[in-house]
């Protein structure tokens, strides 16, 4: 389970959000909802532990997430607004060296797999400089589809995704779902995902 | 553990390899700044001997930094650093990791170059071997202070000058050792404690300079 | 816009309660350094004898010395703050060391003017790189380097905790940077008059230094104090409690 406390993030001297609370338990869903501005990025950044909240914690299983370094972040995979892509790698590359950084040496194989299921198969082998916007996101994306974390942490996914890609997404999604992981995601379109339970979080 | 070592160094021995002008930017660096010297002084022999071991070791730690700012910036920029940080592996480890892969293509080619322009400084052949032996053993220290640096300015406006404000005065100890071991073999002493001096600070590097990069990423990623 | 009201404030050492305390504070951390000052001086100038080798000019060692050792004394004070910073997340401390850096830049710029000044009478030149001397200017260097950085990054919280961590390690290397360069100068026969050992250390002397060390210490102490204050009302800027004060006026 997968929780916050009492969360609050300032920018500079702006108080972004303050007393967010949710328990996100498996095979559900979140929501994070609001404007531009409204700190949906700096919460998702605060679950991961990539930042550290003004006040309050996170608690995956019950711990504060800064108390367990290695737990939290083998079951975890965050996806944020930069791909973490090498423009000079090609994208079988990329999705390879990413895996055995994250401690899994099968990637090699699983990620042409991966990358053939998202319609990738012709570039996997092309430095990713010579991708579009839509295929480097799709790249980037590709590591929903290798990787075993429970958790998983998506900022804005569906953007620069073509219709195609975004309902091959909202499936994976929704199997991680019902394969008792759970998910965090902004989004601004309106995609349908098949989960048990669906929370929102709106942030004003 | 290993496994994510060797995927770090191998990524970025990778993009060194496809960006080989960065590297040769660093060395060309480097032969500049040495050949610069006897233009500026005197083509004298005996003058230059004597300015050889200075020259040639600030010539190596300013091409060591000048290749500093582009250790995390890029990963910093794509992303790559953020998953970095997020994976289970330690990122302490990950760091050296990339410390290790700068090493072999900022140091080791500066190493590897020292006894040609050490030539052109009409150095004496035992003078040479004790050249590359500090510049060996030293340029390990450099590369692993240099990564504090180039990991606190991440996202700075004027990071490069920052970075060498900030390095450069931490660097002179090994400046001292490296080029008194070199300056002590050319009037005939034992370069030895020099030596032994030298190799402390690296070992010493590698002992507690990981993590404070580790933890400076962090908060650069914050 | 929302303003930061609420945040929860005792989980720092309180940036509101520092406020007024160090406010009642300044004042006697002032009368202090002006008593020790005019001690020390009434004692470097009238008490102590005229030094029958270098005549009055020696007497600078008075401000020299107390200014060096409270250049290095202050860096490791700074480090410190910034340790606590770090480890218990407290901001207060991160503003301490801030407050710190400048005072300690001071002090080791004193320390090289006041020792190339004497050093004019005593080598006939006005820089020698002497042991102390070089040491004081890359301890200069270091100073400056956490200066710039809290002052380029905009974040103050990763301003804080970036230049907190670049003043651990500098502290870390200061004790081998000072070994390197003594070992260094020793090698190359430099200057041969050390500064603390060619005036013998007669005891007048010594209570001179130490009543300026004294006052310069209380006097950083003020300075500090007077700094973290503005750095506070600074970044507390739209909390209620500042727009509160008497002092601020909108």
């Amino acid at each position: 389970m997968l929780s916050a406390q009492d969360l609050a993030c300032t920018r500079g001297d702006r108080l972004l959000f303050t007393g967010i609370n949710f328990e996100l338990r498996a095979g559900q869903l979140l929501y994070v909802l609001g404007e531009n501005g409204s700190g949906k990025s700096s919460l998702l950044r605060i679950l991961c532990g990539l930042r550290s909240p003004e006040q309050g914690q996170v608690s995956w299983q019950g711990e504060d997430i800064r108390r367990q370094s290695d737990a939290y972040r083998s079951d975890l995979i965050y996806i944020g607004h930069l791909n973490a892509l090498k423009d000079d790698l090609s994208a079988l590359e990329n999705l390879s060296i990413s895996c055995s950084v994250l401690g899994q040496n099968d990637g090699a194989v699983r990620a042409r797999a991966a990358l053939q299921g998202l319609g990738l198969a012709r570039c996997a082998d092309i430095a990713v400089r010579n991708l579009s916007q839509g295929q480097k996101r799709r790249v980037a994306l590709a590591n929903l589809w290798l990787s075993r974390a429970r958790v998983w942490i998506l900022d804005e996914p569906f953007s620069a995704l073509d219709t195609a890609a975004i309902v091959l997404l909202a499936s994976r999604i929704g199997e991680h779902l019902a394969a008792g992981g759970m998910a965090v995601l902004t989004t601004h379109q309106e995609v349908v995902i098949a989960a048990v339970t669906v929370q929102e979080l709106r942030l004003t | 553990m290993n496994g994510a070592w060797i995927a770090v160094v191998r990524r970025d021995m990778l993009l060194a390899l496809r960006r080989r002008s960065d590297v040769a930017t660093t060395l060309f660096f480097f032969v500049i700044v040495a050949s610069l010297f006897p233009l500026g002084v005197s083509p004298e022999p005996a003058l230059l001997r004597t300015l050889a071991p200075g020259v040639l070791w600030v010539a190596a730690l300013l091409a060591c930094m000048l290749s500093l700012t582009r250790l995390f910036a890029v990963d910093y920029a794509d992303g790559t650093l953020e998953q970095m940080v997020l994976a289970p592996q330690s990122l302490t480890l990950l760091v050296l990791g990339k410390v290790f892969a700068h090493w072999l293509v900022s140091g080791l080619p500066v190493v590897l170059l020292a006894p040609v322009l050490g030539l052109q400084y009409a150095m004496p052949n035992d003078a040479l071997l004790v050249l590359v032996w500090s510049l060996l053993l030293g340029t390990p220290a450099l590369s692993l202070i240099g990564a504090i640096g180039a990991a606190l300015t991440l996202g700075v406006r004027g990071s490069g000058l920052l970075v060498a404000l900030l390095v450069l005065p931490l660097y002179v100890p090994v400046l001292i050792f490296g080029s008194g071991a070199v300056a002590a073999s050319q009037s005939g002493l034992d370069a030895g404690a020099y030596l032994s001096l030298l190799g402390a600070c690296s070992l010493l590097a590698l002992a507690l300079t990981p993590w404070a990069t580790a933890a400076a990423l962090r908060i650069a990623v914050e | 816009m929302k303003i930061m009201t609420g945040i929860n404030w005792f989980k720092y050492s309180s940036p509101p309660a520092f406020y007024p305390l160090a406010g009642l504070l300044i004042p006697w951390f002032y009368t202090l350094a002006t008593v020790f000052a005019a001690v020390g001086l009434y004692i470097s100038f009238a008490v102590a004898p005229t030094d029958f080798q270098q005549g009055e000019a020696y007497r600078i060692i008075f401000v020299h010395v107390p200014a060096a050792w409270m250049s290095m004394f202050l860096y490791l004070v700074m480090a410190t703050w910034a340790g606590f910073g770090l480890a218990l997340n407290a901001r207060l401390s991160h503003m301490m060391s801030q407050a710190l850096a400048p005072t300690g830049a001071m002090f080791t710029l004193l320390a090289l003017v006041t020792g190339s000044l004497w050093g004019r009478p005593m080598w006939g030149a006005w820089w020698v790189w002497d042991a102390r001397l070089t040491s004081e200017l890359i301890l200069l260097f270091l100073y400056i380097g956490f200066i710039a950085l809290q002052a380029s990054i905009d974040d103050p919280r990763r301003a804080d905790r970036a230049s907190s961590l670049l003043a651990l390690v500098g502290a870390v290397n200061v004790p081998i940077i000072y070994f390197s360069v003594k070992w260094w100068n020793t090698l190359h026969q430099g200057a041969s008059i050390s500064m603390t050992s060619a005036p013998k250390m007669a005891i007048t002397m010594l209570t001179g230094m130490l009543m300026l060390a004294l006052a310069f210490w209380m006097y950083s102490i003020a300075v500090a104090l007077v700094r973290v204050r503005c750095i506070i009302l600074e970044r507390e800027r739209r909390a209620d409690w500042v727009r509160q004060l008497v002092e601020v006026k909108f």
